[in-house]
């Protein structure tokens, strides 16, 4: 029992040291991807097609899942607020809903498994084929050429893609409310207008600024620890799905917790 | 002014792969260091393009200390020093003329049509003049490492460090490599370290070889001393036979 005991501590632990030096490297990485802002020779020529396929590649997947969940928002609430409460809160939960919590995560969420998988996958490989290396050797920066676009390009892209997605949502759960639910137009944009504030859109930005650099970011950083051949690659891609979800819903809850 | 690696160790985990090596590389020399897989090799030449920080010891290129320099120091090193990895280490989302013209652009000082005239002229010196257009995954295992070869000649280095070019090889594409090794050093009067287990090619290419065993250069000479060499170690890796290798 003792035994057990013994080596469950030791488990944590390890756990532990690796979580820690993980942060360690990590905030290293984040400190030389700062220092590397000023070499933009170096990744300015990448930035515009970091830009293209982090954003504007995203927002088809970004508008189809808006888009239904728009509707079920629409149909949810209607279900859920027939009888006691008057149905233009369609307009209010659909919006309010869509803008502070549903466009913002599920987009980010979605983009952690397209954006993050695919650039530690991409890095990862270049390490293990040491790719990296031969950067290095051509007297590159790997953090300069390869993380500071693909960060920047997801800081920058990310509120982009949101807002459209936000804006995708909404409009489905108006259209679904106008067809199958018997309201009017009149009706929708009176519950939308009720409780907004533009503080919530600026909310919606702020969240999506800061989950676009944790996807990319994690994205980058676990690609560029990717060790051991195709397994290692495989790996580095599933531990930055989980580690920048993870990430993404522990800053949702702090930004509700000090901005709201 | 040459490398000189004097006393360099380095250790992975709890495992000590160089233990105090020491070796010279004069102006335009080329020298093998060979041994078995898993011996160091790739280790040692990442020293040199400080790629890895020794744990103790120095490498110095042109009297420079590779293991105190700073970003900048590096960047100027690595313009003089062309690496050729085992792997060639192309950028496969590139084509293969955008592979070798990436040093010069970063270099600098070159027109884009300079850039692409050397570019053309380094992938005909290795043979590979129409193949700029091709991406990596379009070549042959000897056409990447002709890539990865036009890629560090392209900014005209003074140094070449070659990781295994042989390996993997078929016995014609790597009489091949080991022409064009020599033609690279006839035509270009650059020096060459080269890591490599294979003894034909190193006897073929190198001035000296190095023995790595243990950590350490165990033995060094020419390619007739090594050939003539009574130690066992030696005659073990010359000869491929383990119970003299290992004792």
């Amino acid at each position: 029992m003792a035994e057990l005991f013994a080596e469950s501590l030791a488990a944590v632990g390890r756990a532990a040291t690796n979580a820690l030096a993980a942060v360690g490297r990590a905030s290293r990485m984040a400190a030389a991807a700062a220092r590397a802002l000023a070499k933009t020779s170096m990744w300015g020529p990448q930035l515009l097609a970091q830009l293209a396929r982090v954003g504007v590649a995203s927002v088809p997947i970004a508008l189809f899942i808006a888009t239904f969940t728009g509707i079920v928002m629409s149909l949810q609430a209607s279900y859920t607020l027939t009888g006691a409460i008057p149905l233009y809160f369609v307009g209010v939960l659909v919006s309010k809903t869509m803008i502070l919590e549903l466009g913002p995560v599920l987009t980010a969420l979605t983009l952690a498994g397209r954006v993050g998988a695919a650039i530690s996958a991409e890095l990862g490989t270049m390490k293990v084929t040491e790719q990296v290396d031969a950067l290095e050797t051509l007297a590159y920066d790997p953090v300069a050429y390869l993380v500071v676009p693909r960060v920047l390009a997801g800081t920058l892209m990310f509120p982009v893609v949101v807002l459209l997605a936000v804006t995708a949502g909404i409009g489905a759960g108006w259209v679904a409310a106008l067809q199958l639910l018997d309201m009017s137009s009149a009706e929708f944009v009176k519950g939308m207008r009720l409780f907004f504030a533009p503080w919530d859109v600026w909310f919606c930005v702020v969240k999506s600024v800061s989950f676009g650099f944790v996807v990319t970011g994690v994205g980058c950083f676990c690609g560029l620890a990717a060790k051991g051949g195709a397994e290692g690659v495989g790996r580095c891609a599933t531990r930055s799905v989980v580690a920048s979800s993870m990430i993404v819903l522990v800053l949702d809850a702090l930004w509700a917790a000090t901005l709201l | 002014m040459g490398i000189r690696i004097s006393g360099l160790a380095k250790r992975f985990g709890s495992k000590s792969v160089l233990r105090g090596f020491d070796l010279e590389v004069g102006e335009n020399e080329t020298v093998a260091i060979v041994g078995p897989s898993g011996a160091g090799k790739s280790a040692l030449l990442k020293h040199v393009v400080g790629l890895l920080r020794p744990d103790a010891g120095t490498v110095e290129v042109d009297g420079a200390d590779v293991g105190t320099l700073d970003g900048a120091g590096l960047a100027e090193l690595r313009r003089k020093v062309g690496y050729v990895f085992q792997s060639a280490a192309l950028f496969d989302s590139m084509t293969i003329a955008e592979n070798v013209g990436m040093g010069l652009r970063r270099a600098g000082g070159r027109a884009q049509a300079q850039v692409r005239a050397r570019v053309e002229e380094c992938l005909a010196l290795v043979g590979l003049a129409e193949m700029g257009g091709r991406r990596p995954a379009d070549l042959s295992g000897g056409q990447r490492k002709r890539a990865g070869l036009a890629r560090a000649i392209a900014a005209s280095p003074r140094y070449l460090l070659y990781d295994e070019p042989t390996t993997g090889l078929d016995p014609v594409t790597t009489t091949s490599i080991d022409r064009l090794m020599l033609r690279m050093r006839r035509e270009l009067g650059v020096a060459a370290l080269m890591v490599t287990h294979d003894m034909t090619s190193a006897a073929r290419v190198a001035d000296r070889i190095a023995l790595l065993h243990e950590g350490r250069a165990w033995f060094t000479g020419t390619p007739s001393e090594v050939e003539s060499a009574r130690d066992p170690v030696v005659r073990g890796f010359v000869q491929g036979d383990p119970r003299l290798y290992y004792g």
